[in-house]
């Protein structure tokens, strides 16, 4: 790990859109910006006038050199720093960020192998990373994502998955409110729906699931149980419910 | 209701503890010998500290305690560590 | 320009310094919550002449109990007042141990520990608290049974107590040993060692 990589940058606010009702897509330019690779997360540290600081890990939507980074936050109920970063964040306002960082859940396109991405919730943000990156490197290893969300409306990245439908096809699957018409299950991905919708472990696929713990457990242990092997299964937890 | 991390989210409180990136190092656990990434552990204990444990026996593993001047960092449960040094020059035979 | 305030800082004569009021109860732990069946937990106090005292369930059960509504301080910043737990004073579980030693690591199932001088747990400042806001208390909060001691850091307040081994120095337990303060008094804001 280089000393580029661990020390704290500033980064300038100088895009961004609304993903959902509760989240927000955010994009720093950051002049000396190392780049990254598909999947990986930064550091966010905000400091309160008084020193009082907080940190925490948001994955980065985009892979690449550029010397902007993109950033999907979802406002969690309690939280402290997420709040922040959706609501009151203006254009022309800077934050610290430490990275690009972690290198075992993060996808390079030399890459062969056909892999699948799973991501519930917000945890779509770094496959979206890593789907952009396989588009972007022209890579014929087959890919497809299959994203579980609680209602339509809480889809993150919709219309720039369906851009990349040609490469990386997104099945959608909801927990609570399917959208008009959907004549799929409703309710938790179940082994029968992982089953169907998730490359055969017999393809040797690489597996990439990121979202709540829960969730990452209960898809991990079926995959497992449907014949993926474990080595082949890359996770990526965060906190929440 | 307290959920368990894995181990990406050590990637920033070890980076520069390290000369490489100690997320995606493998390591053997001292107490039923599984070997695994750093980022397979589970991790417990933020904010307070990240709690390392193995993924299969709970050992802990590490514990990395971030603070204003320093890091400290203990490896209980670590028998070792293996540093994958391939991106630095061409693979072996 | 947005400033970022962090939700810290309120200037109340019950908050200790650095401490933001919270209404929810956040859940902090080492390690994965351990099952424990009632049938099987037992409490001790271990002296220097070995193991002292020891109750089954049935028996700690049995024991008086009181209502306590304290405010619990986590030294990761948060505070929550008037928390309304039952349990067994530490003056009740102590009254027949004959002891010279002046120190406490209090042992959990789980393998975790901290560490406490003795003089901090009597006199009606420690319990081991079974019930919270009038339920059994959760397994995520530290049931069946936790340590209480309000007056300190709550991460002295151990979940899922054992028993208590006296020692006869201030040896750290589990995160006094990576550099939190070996007393943990939140109106000194003594968070590291």
């Amino acid at each position: 790990m280089s000393e580029a990589t661990r020390r704290w940058r500033r980064g300038t606010l100088v895009r961004d859109r609304a993903l959902s009702a509760s989240a927000r897509s955010v994009t720093f330019a950051v002049p000396d910006w190392p780049g990254a690779a598909a999947g990986q997360h930064v550091d966010v540290r905000l400091t309160a006038p008084d020193g009082y600081q907080a940190v925490r890990s948001y994955s980065l939507a985009r892979a690449g050199t550029d010397r902007e980074i993109e950033l999907a936050v979802e406002r969690l109920p309690d939280g402290e720093v997420s709040p922040f970063l959706v609501d009151e964040l203006e254009p022309g306002d800077e934050v610290e960020l430490r990275g690009p960082l972690g290198g075992w859940f993060v996808w390079r396109p030399g890459e062969q192998r056909p892999v699948q991405l799973i991501a519930g919730g917000s945890g779509i943000v770094p496959l979206v990373a890593i789907a952009r990156a396989h588009a972007a490197a022209d890579s014929t290893a087959p890919m497809r994502l299959l994203a579980s969300v609680r209602t339509p409306e809480s889809a993150l990245y919709r219309d720039e998955l369906e851009q990349l439908r040609a490469t990386a096809p997104t099945r959608w699957h909801y927990t609570r409110v399917a959208p008009p018409g959907w004549t799929g299950p409703v309710g938790r991905l179940s082994p029968r729906d992982l089953e169907r919708e998730v490359i055969a472990g017999s393809q040797h696929p690489l597996v990439y699931v990121c979202g709540p713990t829960g969730f990452v457990e209960a898809v991990a242990r079926t995959l497992i149980d449907l014949g993926q092997t474990a080595d082949s299964i890359r996770t990526e937890r965060f906190g929440g419910t | 209701m307290m959920r368990p991390l894995d181990g990406n989210v050590l990637a920033g409180p070890v980076s520069g503890l390290f000369a490489f990136d100690a997320t995606s190092t493998r390591a053997q656990c001292d107490g039923c010998g599984d070997v695994a990434m750093i980022a397979q552990a589970m991790v417990y204990g933020e904010p307070m500290g990240y709690v390392v444990r193995c993924r299969l026996c709970d050992s802990v593993l590490l514990v990395v305690v971030e603070r204003a001047r320093h890091r400290l960092l203990s490896m209980p449960g670590v028998r070792w560590l293996r540093v994958d040094t391939q991106d630095d020059g061409p693979a072996g035979p | 320009m947005a400033v970022f305030g962090g939700r810290h800082r309120e200037s109340n004569p019950s908050l200790p310094p650095g401490q933001y009021e919270t209404q929810s109860f956040p859940v902090l732990s080492a390690g994965p919550t351990p099952e424990i069946d009632t049938a099987e937990w037992e409490f001790f106090i271990h002296t220097e002449t070995g193991p002292s005292r020891r109750w089954t369930w049935d028996q700690f059960r049995a024991l008086p109990a009181e209502d306590i509504t304290p405010d619990i301080h986590c030294v990761t910043s948060w505070s929550k007042f008037d928390t309304p737990w039952r349990g067994v004073s530490l003056d009740t579980l102590f009254a027949d141990v004959e002891t010279d030693l002046d120190f406490v690591m209090a042992h959990s199932y789980g393998g975790y520990t901290t560490n406490l001088p003795l003089e901090e747990i009597l006199d009606g400042r420690a319990w081991i608290a079974y019930e919270y806001d009038g339920d059994d208390l959760e397994p995520e909060h530290g049931g069946p049974a936790r340590l209480l001691v309000p007056h300190l850091y709550f991460w002295k307040s151990a979940k899922w107590i054992r028993g208590l081994v006296m020692q006869s120095e201030d040896n750290p337990g589990f995160w006094e040993q990576y550099g939190y303060h070996n007393h943990g008094d939140p109106w000194r804001e003594e968070r590291y060692a």
